[in-house]
């Protein structure tokens, strides 16, 4: 029972990681009002680019540069049709969801002719397990043992970057000026004008920072979680670190609890798979992946706490006219 | 800024169609940056789609699904709704279908079976749009957000039913069994050939026909009702819309169950007119291509139809063009479909204001 627990928390952190950089990534955009439906497309779009880079160069690294390279001029776009022409986020975010899948796909049919994949990365050119000091000697201490050595143990250094990157978004967030401003500007733009700082220049900043996540989260996929790029690798992942993003209300600490959970029922549900349970027959598969969802929906209505989001979220900012 | 004195033409014809000519110059230069040649691309592609009869019938098959999804997403945007789960009510439109057809078709004729099909779609459907309206007008909570939760709902919905309850016994294929023949849409080419007239052989249906009724329905809807007006002002202005008296959470409701069952729709074309079982990942990406179509079609039955068929043109033109030249993948026009979604939605006011700006001055001096 408790050797299962282990193997499905381990599950949970790999699964949750993309979700958590997502989120993120999600979390600075719209507390600086930008509305991101478009978090799909930027992970998709590097996790492309990040498994081309790696296949080309040899190198997970440079993969990870051209991942996040991608992802930020995909939010810079997002950002020159939200910010400076004051266009609709949800129609900005779908279309660059929408060239994504297909431009993915008609670039890699292009460079590696595997209809729409990468070549399989291999060595170098993913990033490979880490296992911490002593986790082999420790490996046969009861409980203790099983949680270094084979829970906090032996992932790449994405998940642990994904679980650091919370304590830092907790802190650039609510600790420095910098995120002071960025939340200000998602709940009154006009105060921050007002005291002379460039709404547009935080907002753009804060699109920055999200590329930069998304960039990871998609790298994480085709260089350290797969071993290549595929056709829509992305499943709605981006939705899905949406749906965290709301159900963590818009916070760091339960936005990651929010990716746990989620992660979590993800691994339940391949676990469950064909398992009987007594009293209650089979749960199908497809219940419990809907979970999420529904959860998000539950709570948006009001049903399990209130989700209030920022307050000038989505709303493009007009200085009056003088 | 008057918008009087900006000729209508201008808002019309001339934007769109600078923002579609923006679009293609970008696919374009993707294209060309695969090494092929445009011109020669565009010309596979309008032959493809336009060049021979089979080809045209290929293309309004597509259209079909894009009036209906556009429709659907126009009714919603009408009442400033952002319907981005046409994807799901589609989907589930599909199954209002299937399961009528599979549990009548044994027993009764088409003429039975068929308007009970397009009730069917259109109450699965607008059942689908209904919960998430319901809960953006009575409690809050954002109709964006919740339309693509649904999507995925409806999505693993589709999974556990045909896998475990409507797949065909003893086979693989996640599919139900196909149905009688008396719960066949019919097919125009089957239609028009005892006239004496040859359209090729094709997936065109009655659904077609269908579709561009219902771009009539909603035109008078829309603008010849007072509900239509009703909607209209609370598109408009929300809160004028409030002040005069009209129940706004009504009105959203509404739309919404209008919007999700046109989206339904696509379900008699794909199920009920080509496929004929109920099968998963119907849908394929039309209510999202719907945004793109409504967004093009300036939210309005004429453009829709127009929109409609030149993504149809495209999606067939698209597939040819695949075929012809083997480093093009047909995803091209996924790509295209994004650009117009990107410049004549998201970036609209990039020239809009300029040119506006341009004909105020000129009208003016």
């Amino acid at each position: 029972m408790f050797e299962t627990l282990i193997l499905m928390l381990d599950a949970t952190m790999r699964v949750s990681t993309p979700l958590i950089l997502a989120a993120l990534a999600g979390l600075y955009s719209e507390r600086a009002g930008i509305v991101d439906i478009g978090l799909e497309g930027k992970i998709l779009g590097s996790a492309f680019a990040a498994a081309a880079g790696a296949a080309v160069f040899g190198s997970a690294w440079i993969g990870l540069c051209f991942g996040i390279l991608a992802s930020v001029s995909l939010a810079m776009i997002h950002g020159f049709a939200c910010i400076t022409h004051r266009g609709d986020h949800i129609v900005s975010g779908v279309a660059i969801n929408t060239i994504v899948a297909g431009l993915t796909v008609t670039l890699s049919m292009h460079w590696f002719g595997m209809g729409g994949q990468t070549p399989a990365l291999s060595g170098d050119a993913r990033f490979l397990d880490i296992t911490f000091p002593f986790a082999d000697a420790l490996q046969d201490v009861p409980v203790i043992g099983a949680i270094y050595s084979n829970l906090l143990s032996g992932h790449n250094i994405l998940v642990y970057l994904a679980f650091a990157m919370v304590p830092v978004t907790y802190w650039v967030i609510y600790k420095t000026r910098f995120g002071l401003r960025l939340r200000a500007v998602g709940e009154n733009p006009h105060a921050v004008d007002t005291a002379g700082i460039s709404v547009s220049f935080i907002r753009y900043r804060a699109l920055i920072i999200c590329g930069i996540l998304c960039g990871l989260a998609g790298a994480y996929l085709s260089t350290a979680h797969n071993a290549g790029f595929l056709k829509d690798m992305s499943a709605g992942k981006g939705y899905m670190a949406l749906a965290a993003l709301i159900f963590g209300k818009w916070r760091p600490v339960p936005v990651l609890l929010a990716c746990l959970l989620f992660g979590f029922l993800d691994a339940v549900a391949v676990r469950m798979q064909g398992v009987e349970i007594p009293g209650i027959g089979q749960v199908p598969v497809q219940a419990i992946e809907v979970l999420p969802y529904v959860l998000t929906v539950l709570l948006l209505a009001g049903f399990i706490g209130k989700a209030i989001g920022p307050k000038a979220i989505g709303r493009p900012y007009v200085k009056e006219r003088a | 800024m008057s918008q009087a004195k900006v000729p209508a033409w201008v808002n019309i014809a001339l934007i769109p169609i600078l923002n579609i000519l923006l679009a293609f110059l970008v696919s374009g230069l993707v294209i060309l940056a695969i090494g092929e040649n445009p011109i020669e691309a565009a010309g596979y592609l309008i032959y493809g789609a336009l060049g021979y009869n089979e080809g045209i019938g290929y293309t309004l098959y597509y259209a079909t699904n894009l009036i209906f999804t556009g429709l659907a997403v126009s009714v919603a945007f009408k009442g400033g709704l952002f319907n981005i789960g046409g994807e799901g009510q589609a989907y589930i439109g599909g199954l209002g279908v299937g399961l009528i057809c599979l549990s009548l078709d044994h027993t009764m004729p088409f003429y039975v079976i068929a308007p009970l099909a397009v009730i069917g779609a259109a109450v699965f459907g607008a059942a689908w749009g209904y919960i998430p309206a319901y809960l953006q007008a009575r409690r809050g909570s954002h109709i964006v957000i919740t339309t693509i939760m649904f999507n995925f709902i409806a999505s693993s919905l589709m999974v556990y039913l045909i896998v475990n309850w409507l797949k065909e016994d003893g086979r693989m294929a996640p599919n139900s069994r196909t149905f009688e023949e008396n719960a066949w849409l019919p097919y125009l080419h089957e239609l028009f050939s005892p006239l004496g007239i040859d359209i090729g052989d094709s997936p065109l249906n009655l659904a077609f026909i269908w579709a561009l009724l219902c771009c009539v329905f909603v035109w008078g809807l829309i603008w010849h009702t007072r509900w239509g007006y009703q909607l209209r002002t609370l598109g408009t202005n929300p809160t004028a819309a409030r002040y005069a008296g009209i129940d706004t959470a009504k009105v959203t409701i509404w739309a919404m169950l209008i919007s999700g069952g046109l989206a339904g729709f696509v379900g008699l074309n794909e199920i009920m007119g080509v496929n004929h079982n109920l099968l998963l990942n119907f849908t394929a990406g039309y209510g999202f291509a719907g945004i793109a179509v409504a967004l093009m079609g300036r939210n309005h039955p004429i453009g829709i139809i127009l929109a409609a068929i030149l993504f149809g043109a495209l999606y067939q033109g698209g597939a040819e063009l695949a075929f012809e030249i083997p480093t093009i993948t047909p995803e091209i026009v996924v790509v295209i479909q994004g650009l117009v979604i990107l410049f004549s939605g998201a970036l609209e006011h990039m020239f809009k204001d300029r040119i506006e700006g341009f004909f105020i001055r000129r009208a003016v001096a």
